[in-house]
């Protein structure tokens, strides 16, 4: 049963990260085709980091990613936690409904009318705009990991730290919020993997001079994306993954 | 003390009147030598802002909405004629561009800008028929090579509108700017009818696949076939007799631009042969600067993708802004799309 | 009492952030092109033969991924529950990183890898089995869907089974329950909300995907979201292309109102319930 569990997750990590080797692999292609095999070259690297129109894309890409998962991670656990305590039912319903909405809109419509909405706010399009943008569609996504979570909890054990005296904040943030921590976690993640990756609304939503890593690629779909692209995103993957295998050996230790 | 102070306060002030000068440009990604960009912050000082999208209709969406605020943007043809014709663009002062003498005669009052007062060209270009010499046993010199049983599956077509529909029309005998009802319907018989036949509807990986030899033959921007020629020698490119769609992007300038002496400025030294030899070979596509092309080596010089004589080019046509047929190309694409 | 002090700020955000853009979409929709007067006349034209069927089309595909991406991805997630406390959070973060790759560039390396003479088809061939043409049909179309949803349903399902109260499952051992009858009457029916935030998660961004059947499917068939983004770029008529996606939300809307009736009552991570 072990071999199973382990060959099965063996192929999920395999099907998960094929294309990304492949990626990894041509960023070293001296050609700028996929179809055509040049020889070895690490030149798309070297370009990389003369090419200040990409490094500055990816400063916007990380930081519009960090700080909109962040804040959206807030908004929308609040949120959340509001809509499952201190709604009436009819009002939860139609405000569940009204957030969930969007996430079916296709990427277009939320960029223009967010585009629209925002030029009709008289907010210049910038930076402001475009992280108001990535915040607003990935709340919903937020709620929707959160909320699973607070039914699985224990509703008990806030009505008894309510009647043994503890405000609702403190009994949230003791209680409340360490159970439902993965949801939050889980929500994090998507907010920030979804911002990292977005075209369209970005498109619509940002100003000149502020651009993003997904719409420089984008952009040079038309003529081939270029090489240094694909070191750029060895590099990334590289330094998450080391990150990631760090920070995990220190959590482990502590844990020890 | 108070001297100082006022000092720097004037010296403040006359700071702000030699303050940066600066650009925004917008244009196609990775459509430009990034030196040339260097070359030019250095030259003039100004500092230029650059971005890019992703097609013509992004950018418009932009610009019309009111949220851009770029000065230099290089759309293509008929979307040109639509800004001209929807108040977007601004009048070049041709006397601040005078590398626009250089441009050759035949690329000068093109239909979407027939007096040039909107528009310099950038880059141009033919579609046409790329095709795999080992695959491909008959001769390639119409169009309904698309449609021959021979090939089937062997056949990539544009997933695009106009391109797809463009070249049936002209299939046809057509003009691919028609809005005859009776016409597209032809048309879209005919699609339907090649649909069989056609391995995929792709955009802009049609490269990579044809290089790779995935099928016989596909239909491709003249630019892009130089490229694909060169990585593989098996393929030829072909401009059918039946005539084609020529294109260009044009430098222009969007109303209400506040740098508009740096735009006209950037355009001149875009037009620059030198400068726009050195483009013309980063990106590989064709100059209308004659001085350029003559400095190129002989053969791309008489390449049909590149710089194909004006025989070939008789009958065929620049996409002009449809307007109101938009929506019927779009029925018609849709249907096509839809059919089994 | 303070006790709403939070719900009044969400109502604001939504209002602004929410409300407004969607009202926006019905403003357009249910207007003639260029002016205010109101019209039913764009979701008439949406409700035609032509669309509906595109849109079928485009449900259907994103009911199957979803289905698709549940079965696939249900098992990893309990694999992952089960797995060491260690390793755990590392796991989770290791599913979710190809996806911050960008989506283009992962699609075009499963076309790359799919090709005719493409890797794939080179090592089959090596092992003398016939090469396969997968690339531009719809097996390979599910691939790519379920390659960029599967962590949407895998991250759900798992955050919700690793606080599985583990004394219910001992109880029942206890009283002589086999694994797969512990499974069935409870552990499943405790993941489900975790189950319905995942299908969620997927089913509705999955209807109006359509690069991923332009790349890997050969664009033979349009789906809604291809149609929707021509009305707002290429032809410019945003008053159809909302009343598309109008007409696409009303029926989507109805479906799974329609389908909650059969459900359990509020789950907590559903909606429309």
């Amino acid at each position: 049963m072990e071999f199973l569990k382990r060959s099965y997750a063996a192929v999920i990590f395999a099907f998960l990260y094929i294309p990304i080797f492949v990626l990894i692999v041509f960023s070293f292609n001296a050609s700028k085709s996929r179809a055509s095999w040049d020889g070895f070259t690490l030149r798309w690297y070297a370009d990389l980091f003369d090419n200040s129109a990409i490094l500055n894309a990816l400063y916007y890409t990380l930081s519009i990613a960090v700080l909109a998962a962040l804040l959206a991670t807030i908004i929308g656990t609040l949120a959340a936690f509001a809509m499952y305590k201190d709604m009436r039912p009819w009002e939860k319903k139609i405000v569940m409904n009204l957030t969930y909405l969007p996430v079916l809109n296709p990427d277009i419509v939320t960029g223009i009318s967010l585009m629209l909405l925002f030029i009709f706010m008289k907010i210049n399009l910038g930076f402001l705009s475009l992280l108001l943008a990535h915040i607003i569609f990935n709340v919903p996504y937020v709620i929707l990991t959160v909320l699973p979570k607070l039914r699985q909890f224990d509703n008990n054990l806030y009505e008894a730290a309510l009647d043994l005296g503890a405000s609702p904040a403190y009994a949230f943030r003791r209680i409340v919020f360490p159970e439902i921590l993965p949801g939050i976690v889980t929500g994090a993640l998507f907010a920030f993997t979804l911002s990292i990756d977005d075209f369209v609304i970005s498109f619509f939503t940002t100003g000149s001079g502020i651009n993003n890593l997904s719409i420089l690629i984008y952009s040079m779909a038309r003529r081939g994306i270029h090489p240094t692209i694909n070191a750029l995103s060895t590099l990334l993957f590289l330094a998450v993954l080391i990150l990631l295998l760090a920070v995990n050996r220190r959590v482990v230790r502590d844990k020890k | 003390m108070v001297c100082v102070l006022g000092a720097v306060a004037l010296a403040g002030c006359g700071g702000e009147k030699t303050a940066k000068r600066e650009l925004k440009v917008y244009n196609w990604g990775d459509y430009i030598d990034p030196e040339v960009l260097k070359d030019f912050e250095k030259e003039t000082g100004i500092h230029v802002i650059y971005d890019t999208f992703a097609t013509n209709e992004d950018m418009y969406v932009k610009v019309k909405s009111g949220g851009s605020d770029y000065d230099v943007a290089i759309p293509s043809d008929y979307m040109i004629k639509r800004m001209i014709r929807e108040n977007l663009l601004e009048k070049i002062d041709m006397d601040k561009v005078p590398n626009y003498q250089g441009i050759g005669d035949k690329f000068k009052n093109l239909p979407f800008d027939p007096q040039n007062a909107y528009s310099v060209p950038y880059m141009w270009g033919t579609v046409g028929i790329i095709y795999n010499k080992k695959m491909v046993t008959d001769p390639v010199d119409s169009w309904n090579i698309l449609w021959n049983p021979k090939y089937a599956k062997q056949i990539f077509m544009l997933d695009s509108p106009r391109d797809s529909i463009g070249i049936t029309l002209k299939l046809l005998g057509y003009s691919l700017n028609t809005g005859d009802d009776a016409q597209l319907e032809q048309a879209k018989a005919k699609l339907i009818e090649q649909k069989p036949l056609v391995l995929a509807y792709v955009v802009d990986e049609v490269k990579d696949k044809m290089i790779a030899g995935e099928a016989a033959m596909a239909v491709v921007w003249s630019g892009d076939a130089m490229f694909m020629k060169e990585k593989n020698p098996d393929l030829a490119y072909v401009i059918p007799k039946e005539g084609t769609n020529y294109w260009f992007d044009s430098m222009v300038i969007l109303k209400g631009a506040k740098h508009k002496a740096e735009a006209e400025e950037f355009i001149n030294y875009m037009t620059r042969p030198d400068i726009a030899k050195r483009n013309v070979e980063y990106i590989g596509y064709a100059s209308p600067i004659p001085e350029v092309v003559k400095s190129l080596d002989p053969e791309v010089q008489q390449d049909v993708a590149a710089y194909p004589a004006d025989s070939l080019l008789k009958s065929s046509e620049i996409f002009d802004d449809l307007s109101d047929n938009l929506a019927k190309y779009d029925k018609v694409w849709t249907e096509v799309k839809v059919a089994q | 009492m303070g006790r709403r002090w939070l719900v009044y700020p969400y109502h604001t955000w939504m209002l602004l952030f929410t409300v407004i853009p969607l009202g926006l979409i019905f403003f357009y929709a249910f207007t003639e092109p260029n002016s205010t007067q109101f019209t039913l006349e764009n979701i008439r034209h949406a409700a035609e033969p032509v669309y509906l069927g595109v849109l079928w089309h485009s449900v259907w595909l994103a009911g199957l991924s979803t289905l698709l991406c549940f079965l696939i991805g249900y098992p990893m997630a309990m694999i992952l529950a089960k797995s060491s406390v260690k390793y755990r959070n590392m796991l989770v973060v290791l599913i979710v990183i190809p996806m911050w790759m960008n989506f283009l560039l992962r699609t075009y390396a499963w076309m790359t890898l799919l090709e005719k003479n493409g890797p794939l088809n080179a090592i089959l061939l090596h092992f003398g089995l016939p090469a396969i043409q997968i690339l531009y049909t719809d097996y390979a179309v599910m691939l790519g869907m379920v390659y960029n949803f599967l962590p949407f349903m895998i991250l759900p399902i798992y955050s919700v089974l690793m606080k599985m109260d583990q004394s219910l499952l001992e109880a029942a051992e206890d009283l002589g329950a086999g694994t797969w009858t512990s499974f069935r009457r409870i552990t499943f029916p405790l993941s489900l909300p975790g189950v319905y935030a995942g299908m969620i998660m997927v089913f509705m961004p999955a209807v109006t995907t359509f690069v991923i059947s332009r790349l890997l499917g050969g664009g033979q068939y349009m789906l809604i979201g291809n149609v929707i983004e021509e009305q707002f770029l290429a032809i410019g008529n945003w008053s159809f292309g909302s009343a598309l996606s109008v007409l696409m939300m009303a029926i989507i809307l109805v479906s799974m109102l329609f389908l909650s009736r059969y459900s359990k009552e509020g789950n907590g991570g559903g909606m429309f319930f």
